[in-house]
């Protein structure tokens, strides 16, 4: 027993000492903070946008919604079973998917526009094709031990998953079996984000970290911590370079990927709420942040200010999201609404 | 693939995965903060123009808008 005890020691030493010197490391760089780098940059002034659209057709709490790449469909999907596929043009409801299990987190929408797939306490990923006569049911990827709490498609034969059991995984949807497990995270997964040219990954997690991934590889990178609490979202700055996270400790953060460290927090004393959700718009100008408190909060992101707030939602923001071209932003929540904005 | 299941590492397992995380991580080549700073910076300005939901959209080219409705004469 003593020499496990003296083992263990060793290893926290270890772990401390490299700990410390990736600090050092980190400080070492840190020159300059983005309000210095925004200092000159104009102001955007106050960001009005116009509710132009309340979808209305879920019957429970909406968790999670998707735009399709043709920045016109989407994708919800909410605890009274169903998924639902809008054209937001519109505002008609195109198809329907009834959920073997009510219990959805999470929803996606293939680039390909043909298949989307959901997941949640039944901790597996249902996948679907939605251009069939009707709804049917392509996959379901059961193997993670925890509950599914996001999912992303590369493409319609690989799907990237994010599970409570602190594992994320990429799947093979033509055999239906795992080709890699990400294993690093000590906290249950929340959140993933892919890079534009799907060689890397980022997660947050009930960990407080966030973590970048080698997508082929299967290794973590880099880890970046300053939450002080569960990362709900994490979305990339459209340059790649950096990454955005929302978190239950009512902050969200930019974190720089060369400089492997934050360079500017958004949070604000008035806040008390937890961040479900975030966005940014085309530029990366703005960030559009879900919260606990009904709202959707817009940040500047060089600025760091809060610049405007969409209301209306009678209950929490559970998901937010920007189409591909930018013309608007759709939040969801769980009073069972969808809006878009611009 | 071997599925790792979190629950049935052990301390020590959780401890030499940490270190040898921490090992690769130490590794890294971390760029000036000023410079990442910046190039955040162009990149917005670089496409803040055509960002709709900073400029604005004009209601004949909105997407979103509500068709239909009443004119009042």
């Amino acid at each position: 027993m003593a020499s496990e005890k003296a083992e263990m020691d060793s290893l926290k030493k270890e772990c401390d000492g490299l700990r410390t010197q990736i600090e050092a490391a980190r400080k070492a760089v840190n020159d300059g903070s983005m309000s210095s780098a925004a200092g000159s940059a104009t102001d955007v002034g106050r960001v009005q946008l116009k509710l132009r659209k309340s979808l209305k057709g879920h019957l429970a709490k909406i968790y999670s919604m998707h735009w399709a790449t043709d920045s016109r469909s989407m994708v919800s999907a909410s605890q009274d079973g169903k998924l639902l596929v809008w054209d937001t043009f519109s505002g008609n409801k195109m198809v329907a998917v009834p959920l073997k299990s009510a219990w959805v987190m999470s929803v996606a929408f293939a680039p390909s526009g043909n298949l989307v797939a959901s997941g949640g306490l039944d901790n597996m990923c249902t996948v679907y094709n939605i251009k069939s006569a009707s709804p049917k049911t392509l996959r379901e990827l059961d193997a993670h031990t925890g509950y599914l709490a996001c999912c992303r498609f590369l493409s319609d034969t690989e799907i990237l998953t994010a599970s409570g059991d602190t594992t994320c995984c990429l799947w093979d949807l033509e055999t239906g079996k795992q080709k890699i497990i990400f294993t690093n995270h000590i906290g249950d997964c929340m959140s993933l984000a892919l890079s534009q040219d799907e060689r890397t990954f980022v997660s947050g997690a009930c960990d407080s970290l966030a973590k970048l991934w080698d997508l082929r590889e299967g290794t973590c990178k880099q880890t970046f911590s300053g939450h002080t609490s569960d990362i709900n979202a994490i979305n990339f700055f459209p340059s790649g370079n950096a990454f955005i996270t929302g978190s239950d400790d009512c902050s969200c953060k930019m974190y720089d990927l060369r400089s492997d460290q934050e360079v500017i927090g958004y949070q604000d004393t008035s806040l008390n709420a937890g961040v479900t959700s975030l966005a940014l718009s085309n530029s990366g100008r703005l960030i559009f942040a879900g919260y606990d408190d009904f709202n959707c909060h817009i940040w500047d992101s060089m600025k760091g200010e809060k610049v405007g707030v969409l209301s209306g939602h009678d209950n929490r923001v559970s998901c937010t999201g920007v189409p591909g071209d930018g013309m608007g932003v759709c939040t969801g929540s769980w009073d069972s609404f969808l809006k878009l904005w611009n | 693939m071997p599925v790792i299941n979190m629950d049935e590492l052990t301390d020590k397992d959780k401890a030499v995965m940490e270190v040898t995380q921490l090992k690769l991580e130490v590794k890294l080549e971390r760029w000036l903060t000023s410079k990442c700073c910046e190039e955040v910076k162009d990149y917005i300005q670089a496409g803040e123009e055509e960002d709709t939901l900073v400029k604005g959209i004009s209601e004949d080219k909105n997407p979103f808008k509500e068709k239909g409705g009443c004119v009042i004469f």
